[in-house]
């Protein structure tokens, strides 16, 4: 007899040692997620996931689905919560989308999207984040760095090499590279790495390949993030 | 050889000394940067080549780990480092006005170097010497009782570069004020009586709920005294002192009872971080009574099966270490620690010392864990938690100073006698940590249940306005509320015990603690590490006589999102001065509210603060007049 757990009033199926999120992907339940990967040990850090697991508050997607548990997630009250994150995140960091060749391919627009977030509402920090184009084919915009990690696991647990890493603390956490002189160049990237292909917003980026499609025909623009993840989970 | 390649010479060798000691062993990462900081004043990038290279690890992760605790330095300080400790009572004694003379007698500016390279100074959290303060750490060391005669001191000290072993000795006196003892402030335990009534105590009739299942393996098979023990403390009704006052037996059986794999065996950690403002009752007990922690941590050694145990002490509290270490070396002698304690074959427990690095979070039970493993000081998801993957992924209890020195007590006299002490759900007594407008701040222990109202009339508290209980995480309570009382069941509390009186701005006092929460944010997290920033700007903006109404909102909203989203502790609680001090003072607030409706944030004349200080310009030309830059 398979096990299940109740999502918003719907029964959903899990195997031991799923985690919320994974079992509600795998039904075709959408919840909303910016630090998860279904490739890597999860985060947790983000918590755009955050559920109410029999009326307490817990990430999604590091919460292990149990028998019987009472999970929200799709409410008015969660779903604000999670818009004020995806609004601070987008006040921490320098996000001008229209320039940016992420731009329709960015899980955090599209997150913001599909939480309706019409402004920032907070006040911008416009921190001071240098850019680092010194590798010849990769370019690292830092100020769409949101620190979920992704990064920092597909280096080291895929490519086994740990280009990536925070540093930091609060408010002042950031990225750094593998050298001594803190330049992309230096470090032992390669172009075929995990890492650079999992960032989900503009960070690391492909030299000269940008705009190759155009605005308007992009992951989001065809279909909200919602029904694409969802889609992909199934 | 060229000038550069000698000081790498001399660094590499530091290193290599440093890494040896500590076994070159990864998870000492945070203890080889104290020490490579404390001989070479900061972490170079040549001391960090030679560090991944002798330790086998990324560079990356000794910048991350170097990179997240407040007192490593990647880029040289000086070689004095000078921290003036800024909790609101350090405020409250003029530690600002102090600094400031500092950095005039030494022309520099704060949280700069100065240009000789000699001499840094700067602001910290709040380093646990509240009942003498202002305070300030010297390359970590703590230096009291400041006024305008030692500072002009220190300054001499330092321009004249005079090694701090040559300081006057009386700077870094640090006096315990013990002002009234009870059970534990007052024991007449010997060391050993607490491990000897354990190893002699028999299983008792009552308490069955001890699992004998066979928790330590190659001890004696039969052996009554472990479970025994265990009961007593759940008999007593201990409850953990650290804040959040789980109980401790239930603790300690769970970790007990946890299964262990292969090769994995069971931890018993310390936990000295003491990191909440206001709070230092953990230095007292670690100055006056090391011995009693101690063998309470070995009691819970022999009743869980551990055989290992880490005290970690924070870095604050560095001038510690020898006394501890000297303390640590002689119950090895006495038998009290080490391979077979009191003759026991097989109940083998050796205590290590783990120094923090400035980090408040590092006080979070499963942060401390991480840090202990050599990592930057994140909470980590819970669960599992770490009475079953603790450090390493191991079983491992955590418990606070005050708790463990409890424990040896309740070894020795017995559950029921102390929880016939203090009230139903709080028992025994409890060490608070006195500091702010009273007469006589230190340490005074009441069994649990004392008035709020009974404590400020013993510490000579006169017209108090309000008093901070269990530090900026706790409540603020105001006079009405004086009958209040100390204990799980009305206000409970890791300690802390700050009093105001009515000459303060308890809208001072909340900025002050949401400064520090923002400082102390480990950034893991979205919501506390944007939301203790966006409350500070806030308060800040209240403080510059921008704020309206429509901010009680904004604040209301942020405290939702943080007590709901947040990962841990640090930022479920980071909004709760500002929403006791709303609730309770509200005057301090509306008199800041210059405009009653709405007013913008942004300041047009602060803006040209930075353009100002650049021109060296300061005259009327340079200003925005009010009617453009508010208002308009
Ligand atoms: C941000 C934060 C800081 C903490 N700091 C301390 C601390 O300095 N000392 C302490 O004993 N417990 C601290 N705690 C509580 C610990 O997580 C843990 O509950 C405690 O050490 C358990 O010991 P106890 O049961 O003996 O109280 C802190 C918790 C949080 C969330
Ligand atoms: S990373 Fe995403 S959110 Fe940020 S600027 Fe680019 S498209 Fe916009
Ligand atoms: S660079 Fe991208 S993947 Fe890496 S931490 Fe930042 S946002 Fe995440
Ligand atoms: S997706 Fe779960 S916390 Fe980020
Ligand atoms: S940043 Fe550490 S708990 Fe959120």
């Amino acid at each position: 007899m398979t096990q299940t757990f109740t999502l918003d009033g719907k029964a959903i199926p899990f195997a031991d040692g799923q985690t919320i999120i994974q079992a509600a992907l795998a039904a075709g339940v959408f919840i909303p997620h910016l630090c998860y990967h279904p490739e890597f040990k999860p985060h947790g850090s983000c918590k755009l996931c955050t559920v109410k697991v029999n009326g307490r508050q817990t990430a999604s997607c590091t919460m292990r689905a149990a028998a019987g548990m009472q999970v929200e997630s799709n409410t008015e009250e969660i779903n604000a919560e999670r818009r004020a994150l995806t609004q601070m995140l987008f006040v921490e960091g320098n996000h001008f989308c229209p320039s940016c060749e992420k731009s329709g391919d960015c899980q955090l627009q599209a997150t913001a999207y599909h939480l309706g977030m019409m402004s920032p509402h907070f006040d911008h920090f416009f921190p001071n984040r240098p850019v680092d184009a010194s590798h010849p084919e990769l370019l690292l915009d830092f100020n769409r760095c949101i620190l979920c990690s992704l990064c920092v696991r597909a280096s080291r647990d895929v490519d086994g090499k740990n280009v990536f890493a925070l540093s930091g603390r609060g408010i002042k956490t950031h990225l750094i590279v593998n050298a001594k002189s803190g330049r992309l160049a230096d470090t032992d990237i390669a172009l075929g790495d995990k890492a650079v292909q999992v960032c989900p917003v503009g960070v690391i980026l492909r030299k000269r390949t940008g705009f190759a499609v155009p605005i308007g025909e992009r992951t989001y623009d065809k279909a909200p993030i919602a029904e694409t993840v969802a889609q992909e989970g199934t | 050889m060229a000038l550069t390649d000698l000081h790498a010479e001399a660094v590499a060798g530091i290193v290599d000394r440093v890494a040896q000691r500590y076994r070159r062993d990864p998870t000492c990462i945070v203890q080889i940067l104290r020490e490579i900081q404390e001989a070479c004043d900061w972490i170079s990038p040549a001391a960090i080549d030679r560090l991944q290279a002798v330790l086998g690890v990324p560079r990356t992760k000794i910048e991350g780990v170097a990179g997240f605790y407040s007192f490593f330095y990647t880029r040289p300080r000086g070689r004095y480092r000078i921290l003036f400790s800024d909790n609101i009572t350090d405020r409250m004694a003029g530690n600002l006005p102090l600094m400031e003379r500092l950095c005039g007698n030494l022309w520099v500016e704060p949280g700069k170097v100065s240009e000789d390279g000699l001499v840094s100074v700067d602001k910290t959290s709040c380093t646990g010497m509240c009942d003498q303060g202002p305070a300030l750490l010297v390359n970590n060391l703590a230096v009291t009782r400041l006024d305008a005669g030692r500072i002009d001191e220190i300054a001499d000290l330092v321009r004249n570069a005079v090694p701090l072993g040559e300081w006057p000795a009386a700077y870094f006196a640090v006096a315990d004020n013990v002002r009234r003892a009870d059970i534990l402030l007052g024991h007449t335990l010997q060391p050993g009586d607490a491990l000897r009534a354990a190893r002699d105590r028999a299983p008792s009739e009552g308490i069955a709920a001890s699992n004998m299942r066979s928790w330590r393996e190659g001890l004696p098979h039969g052996l009554g005294g472990p479970a025994a023990t265990l009961d007593e403390i759940k008999r007593a009704n201990l409850r953990g002192r650290g804040g959040a006052g789980f109980t401790t037996g239930l603790k300690w059986e769970a970790c007990r009872n946890a299964p262990l794999k292969p090769g994995q065996q069971r931890f018993v950690v310390c936990n000295a971080d003491e990191g909440e403002p206001g709070t230092f009752k953990d230095r007292v007990l670690l100055t006056a009574h090391a011995d009693l922690v101690f063998e309470g941590m070995t009691v819970a050694a022999y009743t869980i099966g551990a055989r290992r145990g880490f005290l970690y002490l924070r870095g604050e509290y560095r001038y510690l270490l020898d006394h501890l270490e000297c303390i640590l070396k002689r119950r090895r002698e006495q038998k009290l620690l080490g391979p077979d304690i009191l003759g026991i074959p097989g109940a083998d427990f050796d205590i290590e010392i783990h120094l923090g690095a400035g980090a408040y979070v590092c006080g979070e039970e499963s942060a401390l864990i991480e840090s202990l493993e050599g990592k930057r000081g994140t909470p980590r998801n819970r669960p599992p938690f770490p009475v079953t993957n603790g450090y390493l992924d191991q079983p491992t209890v955590v418990n606070n100073v005050e708790t463990f020195a409890a424990a040896a007590l309740i070894a020795v006299k017995g559950g029921d006698w102390y929880a016939a002490i203090g009230t139903r759900h709080s028992a025994g007594t409890k060490i608070l940590s006195v500091s702010g407008d009273c007469e006589r701040p230190g340490l005074y222990e009441y069994p649990f249940g004392v008035a709020v109202r009974q404590v400020l009339a013993d510490c000579g508290a006169g017209r108090t306005q309000a008093v901070q209980v269990s530090g900026p995480s706790g409540v603020c309570i105001g006079a009405d509320e004086f009958d209040r009382r100390i204990g799980f069941e009305d206000l409970p509390t890791a300690g802390a015990f700050m009093v105001f009186d009515d000459s303060r701005d308890m809208f001072e006092v909340a900025r002050n603690f949401v400064h520090f929460f923002q400082h102390e944010s480990c950034g893991f997290c979205t919501p506390c590490r944007v939301g203790t920033s966006l409350l500070k700007n806030l308060m800040d903006k209240l403080h510059n006589g921008h704020g309206s109404p429509y901010d009680f909102a904004e604040i209301e909203k942020l405290n939702q999102l943080l007590q709901s989203m947040s990962h841990c502790g640090l930022g479920h609680t980071a909004c709760n001065p500002v929403l006791d001090t709303i609730a309770k003072f509200r005057p301090a607030y509306e008199r800041r509210m210059e405009h009653n409706d709405f007013t913008p944030a942004f300041d047009l004349d602060r803006a040209l603060a930075a353009a100002r200080q650049m021109t060296g310009r300061d005259d009327a030309g340079a200003h925005i007049p009010a009617e453009f830059g508010e208002d308009a």
